[in-house]
């Protein structure tokens, strides 16, 4: 065998459909008989449903059902659960189609089934609903306050759950001895992901078998099955076959179950005929989970070494109108747990209240909880050093987690398995040439020209996750992942793994570590996944967990196959199995290799077992169900350069660098685009998106007309390096890379343009920087620069 | 529903005849009622490109036309410039270079790319970006975009273009 696979840059085997226009998306595909969906959504943030009139839409040509919230109660479809669970808190019921009253703009409230989508959609218009408004709420501080409307019956105080993490006590006792101390009021603006291709979900019911088949756009298939078969409509798993095809990004917002699927699969049993819905953009932005919006309280102690000492945050997370699948774990575990960040801090208070509003439900969105973390963790340092008058990267090294302190425990329950910070900050300063950038800057800024440096160090918390842990923390769902590596006689090799590939090339990258394991060529190993009907039980890719764990189980798999393989050859070969030796591609016994077995050898024989030893099962394939030791911890440094024109207030982004440290790379090209891609939506969120709801509930941003993502023109080429520091309990020693880009540039770019900003003493502004935001900000400043008089 | 009407399209370099609503829009036209399923659609108000088609040897956004106003006229679609053993340059550059990631944006981004070559065969990163700032993607961060473009004029201009892969 030649040099391994693992670490090459190889192309992606799954690319030659996506460039020749032959993908197999699920809003592609078309059968026989397919019926369209289309749903009467609500236009009020609040309303009681006193009536639908649904006559009308009935009778039109082409129209097969219209169907209301109450008849799916009636046929026994229960409501959509959420996975995650916190002592004392509230779960109103979240119905596929509301029966009694719509809770934000976008809740459905009857579906339309006709013969085309058009027909469907005309439809829709003619349903006639009696809406009564109600009193909306839509900002998370608000909900909270006394006599705020209550979305739910069941929560009158809108308040969802309360958790905190940390000693608060231990935690203000070194605030009241603290040398200094910061404080700032921050808004985490929140997000509409966007991935490119709009949901989509296509069901057909096969009458005899009584079974249904749903292809839809998900992250994760065996959840999606799970919820709707065991929770929502009753129905034995089994029964139930869910295919994710190519699904064009996800980024968190398709790991949830939503309404749409359930309704399809209700109506294509009712009818008997397949049915299909996709969303129209707009759809997807008042129904997709959104991500962020928390309103935070954050402090910040040192010590007189400059030594932080403790931090206290208290962080109203707003839940949106209904809890969709992760939701109470994004602001909690995924938030509070990441406060430590890369620095050594006694103690942590983190208190979490989340409520409910009427604005679209808000879940895990790429980097989920730990870029709120981080951003919050990041802007405290950048003002403390200020306060202090000190570089910020040298207040950072001053207080970084040295390499001899792993395992770290942190305050805040995490133990860090391994890390090296300072190697990483170093290199990205060197990169980018600190010191004389800081020279420039200070040149520029006589001129009247406002350069910003915003450096970040970053750790997060990914490769979700042990399940007894995450289990003890309210999870309702194993975090393992499973593999099955299945060797055909003509050794073919067939992986069906658990994890979910939607942009992350893992039919690429799993096949180069499986033909690494097996020696074989990598064309001989095709991967497959994103269908309940091949698949072993798996729970999917999020959390950054698909190399962690989906490849950790692929690994463990591969090494049974190997195991087996050396006990076949030796039996071929009469020689005891602890001889045989597996190298170049072949079984030998040591020493032996003229008369070495080649895997196809093995492979034939393991069918035929012909000539086969007496205690061996034939067959060759083996199953790995994977569940991790601890969380991995990616870490790194990144820089963002910004200019901001104080005349318009625009922010361009000059340059940007980051060093990762994700451990040994499968794919450096598939693990930098990664990096590239979670910069680009980092930038987005602390630049140009917004999701801006009006006091009535109406999303003001609900198109790509007004939410803007960034383009082609607002980003440069990323300069980045790494370095690689293994994690020490998976097999390859590797760690997510899928969100570290995203948990780490918001909070680079935030820190740039507010170091761009400080001649004009101003401490902080919360995102995004739009120009009018930025150029009122230096409008109503205090501090008038010299070279701007 | 309006009466449908006939329109006359060739697409691909083959013409057809079909009745269609006056409302249809070329990208729905496209799509289902030829099944040439590669154009997207990402977006309804124009923005995200993931409809882009050449009409008349010009990039447009499919999602922006109906049916009707294609009448005569000449589509190429992802499907019409390159398959697989005869790819087109800039399907090549996307492959070479690690241009595309889930690949729902990529067909209109290389019809985009196209059409900016066309007209400018040594566009400069920052004509690239200019040129491609109608086209959405949510995964690359456009960094190995503009690297699959610049892949692709070299190719174009004759030069031995060196891919990002080990593999080459």
């Amino acid at each position: 065998m030649a040099d391994k696979l693992m670490g090459k840059a190889m192309k992606r085997v799954e690319d030659p459909r996506f460039i020749t226009g032959t993908g197999n998306y699920t809003d592609d595909m078309s059968v026989h008989g397919m019926l369209h969906a289309a749903m009467v959504r609500s236009p009020y943030a609040h309303a009681k449903i006193n009536s639908i009139d649904t006559s009308k839409a009935k009778a039109m040509p082409g129209v097969l059902a219209v169907i209301t919230g109450q008849e799916m109660l009636d046929a026994g479809i229960k409501g959509i659960p959420t996975g995650w669970l916190h002592a004392g808190i509230k779960t109103p019921p979240h119905y596929a189609i509301t029966p009694d009253k719509a809770r934000h703009v976008g809740d459905i409230v009857a579906a339309i089934i006709a013969e085309t989508r058009q027909i469907a959609e005309d439809a829709a218009e003619q349903v006639v609903v009696d809406y009564e408004p109600l009193p909306a709420v839509v900002l998370g501080s608000k909900a909270l306050e006394r006599g705020a409307p209550a979305v739910h019956a069941e929560a009158e105080d809108n308040v969802c759950f309360t958790w905190s993490i940390g000693d608060k006590a231990e935690t203000d006792a070194l605030f009241n001895q603290a040398y200094k101390t910061v404080k700032l009021n921050i808004r985490n603006n929140r997000l509409v992901p966007n991935a490119m291709e709009p949901r989509a979900s296509l069901a057909q019911y096969a009458k005899a078998a009584d079974e249904y088949t749903l292809h839809t756009t998900s992250q994760n298939p065996h959840i999606h099955r799970l919820l709707i078969a065991a929770f929502i409509m009753g129905i034995p798993e089994h029964k139930l076959r869910v295919i994710a095809p190519d699904v064009g990004g996800g980024f968190g917002s398709k790991i949830y179950q939503y309404p749409e699927e359930v309704i399809v699969l209700y109506a294509a049993k009712k009818l008997n005929r397949p049915v299909k819905w996709a969303a129209r953009r707009s759809e997807s932005f008042v129904t997709d989970s959104h991500g962020r919006d928390h309103e935070t309280v954050a402090e910040m102690a040192v010590d007189a070494n400059h030594k932080i000492t403790a931090l206290r945050v208290d962080t109203i997370a707003n839940m949106g109108a209904y809890l969709t699948t992760f939701a109470p774990a994004v602001p909690t575990y995924l938030y509070g747990t990441l406060l430590t960040g890369t620095y050594k801090t006694q103690k942590i208070y983190c208190h979490v209240t989340a409520p409910f509003t009427n604005t679209v439900p808000v879940d895990a969105y790429r980097g989920a909880g730990r870029p709120e973390a981080t951003y919050l963790l990041e802007r405290l340092v950048d003002v403390m050093a200020a306060e202090l008058g000190e570089d910020p990267t040298e207040f950072r090294r001053k207080n970084f987690i040295q390499p001899s302190e792993f395992p770290y425990q942190t305050p805040v329950a995490l133990q860090y398995d391994s890390g090296n910070y300072e190697p990483a900050m170093d290199k990205a300063l060197e990169m980018v040439g600190y010191k004389e950038l800081r020279r420039q800057q200070e040149e520029g800024r006589q001129q009247g020209k406002y350069m910003g440096i915003g450096v970040i160090t970053f750790l997060e918390a990914c490769g979700l996750a042990p399940s007894a842990l995450v289990g003890s923390l309210g999870a309702q769902a194993g975090q393992w992942e499973s593999a099955l590596v299945r060797v055909m006689p003509t050794g073919a090799v067939e992986v069906f793994t658990g994890s979910h590939s939607h942009g992350q090339g893992h039919e690429t990258a799993f096949a180069q570590v499986v033909a690494d394991e097996l020696q074989v060529p990598m064309e001989s190993v095709t991967l497959v996944h994103g269908d309940t009907g091949r698949m072993p039980y798996g729970w999917g890719s999020y959390g950054s967990r698909s190399a962690p764990v989906g490849l950790s189980a692929i690994v463990m798999a591969s090494r049974k196959i190997v195991d087996k393989s050396k006990k076949i050859a030796a039996h071929l070969l009469e020689a005891a199995p602890e001889d045989i030796v597996h190298e170049d591609g072949k079984y030998m016994v040591k020493g032996v290799p003229d008369k070495a077995k080649s895997f196809f050898d093995v492979a034939l024989m393991a069918h035929l077992a012909h000539n086969y030893p007496a205690d061996l099962e034939p067959g060759l394939e083996a199953t790995h169900f994977y569940d991790p030791k601890n969380f991995v911890f990616p870490f790194g440094t990144h820089i963002a350069v910004v200019d901001v024109d104080p005349d318009t207030g625009k922010v361009a982004l000059r340059r940007y660098l980051s060093v990762d440290d994700c451990g040994p790379i499968v794919n450096p090209l598939i693990a930098d685009g990664q990096i590239h891609g979670g910069i680009a939506q980092g930038y987005g969120q602390a630049v140009l998106e917004d999701a801006v709801y009006d006091d009535e509930g109406q999303l003001l941003t609900g198109n790509f007309l007004e939410y803007t993502l960034p383009r082609a023109d607002d980003m440069v080429q990323i300069e980045h390096d790494h370095t690689v520091t293994p994690s020490p309990h998976n097999p390859l020693g590797v760690k997510g890379i899928g969100e570290a880009g995203t948990i780490a540039s918001t909070a680079a770019v935030a820190n740039a343009v507010l170091d761009a900003l400080r001649p004009f003493g101003i401490q902080h502004l919360d995102m995004p920087y739009t120009p009018e935001k930025v150029w009122r900000a230096i409008q109503g400043a205090k501090k008038v620069p010299q070279a701007a008089d | 529903m309006a009466e449908k009407v006939t329109v006359n399209i060739s697409v691909n370099g083959e013409q057809h005849t079909s009745e269609v609503e006056p409302r249809l829009l070329l990208v729905h036209y496209l799509r289902e009622t030829l099944g040439l399923t590669g154009t997207h659609v990402g977006c309804d108000t124009s923005q995200c490109g993931a409809c882009t088609v050449h009409m008349d040897g010009q990039a447009v956004k499919s999602c922006t036309i109906f049916a009707v106003q294609a009448e005569g006229s000449k589509i190429t679609t992802i499907e019409g410039i390159g398959g697989i053993g005869n790819l087109n340059p800039v399907q090549e550059g996307f492959w070479e270079m690690h241009g595309l990631q889930c690949g729902f944006c990529t067909p209109g981004m290389i019809m985009a790319a196209t059409d900016l070559l066309s007209r400018n065969p040594n566009p400069s990163e920052a004509e690239i970006r200019h040129s491609l700032e109608g086209n959405y993607c949510r995964c690359t961060g456009y960094h190995n975009i503009v690297r699959a473009v610049q892949y692709a004029a070299d190719k174009m201009a004759g030069k031995n273009p060196v891919g990002a892969a080990a593999d080459d």
